[in-house]
């Protein structure tokens, strides 16, 4: 019934290998794009466009760089908070010192920046592997926590050592600090999401991607038929720096407006790491739906409790948000544990066969 | 069935929201951005609770400010950034627009600045946040009255001072500097170094890192190694108890030991038993339950409106602080009202109320609360007050006791500082300072 293939005739290569190959699916991801940029900035509250959508697609496309390298790569990293951190002083630092430079530019510098820092981090993954790895990546974590927290180059001197995200305009709007508007900020990242998620998916199924997959699936196997695991590895690591560093730019620019290492702590790096593991390893759609669940969820249970009138304490509300949540978290990896991406995929089969299922 | 229950789950949540939103009522909107939960709360329970009884009495003693009841909501940041903001942004528009914050963190104030001032509703950070706030001019929706981290650096340096017979004899003291590696344990650095030059002593820096901060022992060690003449910390959350009994622990003289008013709490001394008896803090305000209003107080928890579980918390400092805050709001909000009319205020008045805030001795001793918190007037330029200054207190074993006469500050080595910062800050976001006339 739905996402039919019968009667889907391709007669050229390059329909045979597009992005969406099923009309229907085109059509829905093509409307659910449309819906965000064209609708969405019209019905949706000043709140749910600052606290819920902007961070939700600012840690997306955080949880992409991370599937990049932990879901395609198979790489498993600790130091996503650094590599966003990354991004935002050194974008904040471009930004200020070119202050007449486009902001899209000083977010693009801040990946760049991240992204040769990632690949210098992930030259130990030639040598160690699993867990070892993950704890040279920990020491990325730290370490630059600490550089951007000790060396005042990084925030311009600035004796609070918590510089404000510098006000920038696009076509005449505003798009970063607070005084500018939230749509415009909201079209802001979710341009930067949409082009890159994009370009993600494309990556993936093309020979980078299917060369990350292959190391990932078995690396020895993949060298005897030629694949560098040098060039491999380290792009991995520099583009899933890349996109945790824009991440973390914007998340500085257009999110808490402040440039501060708080919010790239540890913590940070496993949200976004729980992130990909709810919502699917090796999967961009994943990506977003596990930032959407990990970052919303505590926040609509919170808005819940509230609202549903309860003369409950503000404490007891929260406690019972985190037990909610953790069991929430065991019983998504319990009854599907490829993640949200995969429940999707799952979905997608049995309306294909729907209403006459085998 | 898993489809049913997500859209229920989202239905809920929808609701939720609307029903936030549809609370509003002509009441003074007081949004209470609190940490009940995570590491930080043993510090932020006794600042919600002495924050909301405060209200809350006033609402049961007089009806509200002229009439006006004040309705605390609370929301909690558990101490995260990200969720301040996300509390900041669910509470601002209830009930009419929310009057003032007070986030009760240096964090949230930080990534909070910007989006108030754009909001046009004021920020109370009483006692931390952005030091160079002080300057109206530049930051006209902040206020961070009755003194900053860098007046109350000086303040206890002058303290120092006083113990060792003048500001001479600092020449050739040594101190160790104890502080959270993290902005609000930076702050004060830069003075201290001013200080350090300027009256001859030196300062060792012993970094406490967030994520370890009951790991002290090798700091203390060092310490011990060192001998300096006096310790001073800029704790937070866990940090105080464990570098109070780790200081216990290596016999150091807990007289020579000075938190800052973040390390005067009773979850600072509790754990060390007696060994800390004799641990000195900084604070701002009275202690205990020796005051006027506390009968009002009393009262509110014998209708059963209290917010402490257990009423000997009133002898923790936080809970003071807590009240004392709310003793400030409330009295920015009846100048606002003087101004603007006996009803509830917007952000934009409250801004006014706060600015123009003069209260007296006389003035506060009508409020029940004399000797309890200190004189203040706010200018258009000044939003640290006129008289930054501090009081000691000392541990007792069982209770805290005000040691020292009020401590001024020495505004004329923060004043340059605060100039200084600000004025990077203005330019960075090009703000042009308003003229105060």
């Amino acid at each position: 019934m739905f996402y039919r293939e019968a009667g889907v005739f391709k007669t050229t290569y390059s329909d045979d290998m597009a992005l969406l190959p099923i009309p229907l699916d085109k059509f829905f991801v093509l409307s659910v794009i449309a819906f965000m940029v064209l609708v969405v900035p019209f019905i949706a509250s000043e709140y749910w466009l600052e606290s819920i959508l902007i961070p939700v697609l600012i840690l997306s496309l955080a949880a992409i760089g991370l599937n990049i390298l932990t879901g395609y790569a198979g790489q498993l990293s600790l130091g996503t908070g650094a590599f966003m951190a990354a991004g935002a002083y050194l974008g904040y630092k471009f930004v200020t010192a070119f202050p007449d430079i486009n902001i899209v530019v000083g977010v693009l510098v801040g990946g760049l920046a991240s992204a040769m820092i990632g690949a210098v981090f992930g030259a130990p993954s030639l040598r160690i592997k699993g867990f070892y790895l993950a704890v040279t990546t920990l020491a990325a974590q730290f370490f630059l926590i600490w550089l951007f927290t000790k060396q005042p180059w990084f925030v311009n001197y600035s004796i609070s050592g918590v510089p404000t995200a510098p006000p920038r305009e696009i076509f005449g709007f505003l798009v970063t600090g607070a005084e500018s508007n939230e749509t415009a900020r909201y079209l802001f990242v979710l341009s930067f999401v949409i082009v890159f998620a994009l370009i993600a998916r494309n990556l993936t199924r093309g020979r980078i991607g299917r060369s990350w997959m292959a190391i990932r699936d078995m690396d020895i196997a993949a060298e005897l038929i030629g694949i560098k695991p040098l060039q491999t590895k380290l792009s991995a690591f520099a583009i899933s720096s890349f996109y945790c560093g824009m991440a973390g730019a914007l998340w500085a620019f257009c999110y808490i407006n402040i440039v501060e290492p708080s919010a790239f702590d540890i913590n940070r790096s496993f949200q976004i790491l729980f992130m990909i593991i709810i919502g699917g390893l090796g999967s961009i759609l994943g990506s977003f739906l596990g930032a959407a669940f990990i970052f919303t969820l505590p926040i609509f249970l919170n808005n819940a409790a509230t609202g549903l009138g309860l003369e409950v304490s503000t404490a007891l509300i929260r406690h019972v948000e985190f037990m909610i949540f953790g069991a929430m978290i065991i019983f998504f990896l319990i009854v599907e544990p490829h993640g949200l991406a995969r429940m999707w995929s799952i979905a997608k089969e049995k309306l294909r066969m729907w209403p006459f299922p085998y | 069935m898993f489809i049913r229950k997500l859209t229920l789950a989202a239905a809920g949540a929808v609701i939720g929201i609307a029903g936030v939103a549809a609370t509003a009522q002509a009441d003074q909107p007081i949004p209470s951005l609190v940490y009940r939960t995570g590491a930080f709360a043993p510090s932020g329970i006794p600042l919600a609770n002495g924050f909301a009884d405060y209200f809350n009495m006033i609402n049961l003693r007089d009806g509200g400010v002229n009439g006006v009841k004040l309705a605390v909501e609370e929301c909690d940041t558990g101490y995260s950034n990200d969720r301040g903001v996300e509390c900041y942004d669910r509470t601002k528009s209830t009930g009419g627009g929310a009057t003032v914050y007070n986030p009760w963190s240096t964090g949230i104030t930080y990534a909070l600045i910007e989006k108030a001032t754009a909001d046009k509703i004021p920020i109370l950070s009483m006692g931390y946040g952005r030091t160079s706030a002080a300057n109206g001019k530049v930051f006209p929706y902040v206020f961070n009255f009755p003194a900053t981290y860098w007046s109350q650096a000086t303040s206890v340096i002058q303290y120092i001072a006083d113990q060792e017979g003048g500001l001479d004899a600092l020449n050739g003291k040594r101190f160790a500097y104890i502080y959270l590696d993290h902005p609000y344990g930076k702050e004060p650095i830069p003075t201290l170094d001013v200080l350090a030059e300027k009256f001859g002593f030196t300062y060792d820096k012993y970094p406490v890192p967030p994520a370890s901060m009951t790991e002290q022992k090798s700091i203390w060690l060092q310490v011990r190694r060192t001998r300096p003449d006096y310790a001073i910390m800029w704790g937070w959350g866990a940090m105080n108890g464990t570098a109070v009994r780790e200081a216990a622990a290596i016999r150091f003289p807990m007289d020579k030991f000075i938190g800052n008013w973040w390390s005067g709490g009773n979850d600072a001394v509790v754990p060390a038993g007696d060994g800390s008896i004799g641990y000195k803090s900084a604070s701002f305000h009275g202690v205990g339950t020796d005051f006027g209003a506390y009968e009002d107080i009393k009262a509110l928890y014998e209708a059963g409106g209290g917010a402490s579980a257990d009423m000997s918390e009133h002898n923790n400092p936080l809970w003071a602080r807590g009240v004392a805050n709310a003793a400030y709001v409330v009295e920015a909000i009846r100048t606002a009202q003087a101004e603007y009319g006996d009803r509830a205020i917007t952000g934009e008045e409250m801004r006014w109320g706060l600015e123009n805030l003069d209260l007296t001795d006389a003035r506060i001793a009508e409020m029940g609360l004399t000797g309890y918190i200190t004189p203040v007037k706010i200018t258009c330029e000044n939003h640290e007050g006129q008289n930054p200054a501090i009081l000691v207190q000392q541990w007792k074993g069982d209770q805290w006791e005000i040691i020292s006469d009020w401590v001024p500050a020495m505004t004329e080595v923060v004043q340059p500082l605060i100039a200084q910062e600000s004025e990077q800050y203005a330019r960075e976001n090009n703000i042009t300072p308003r003229e105060c006339s």
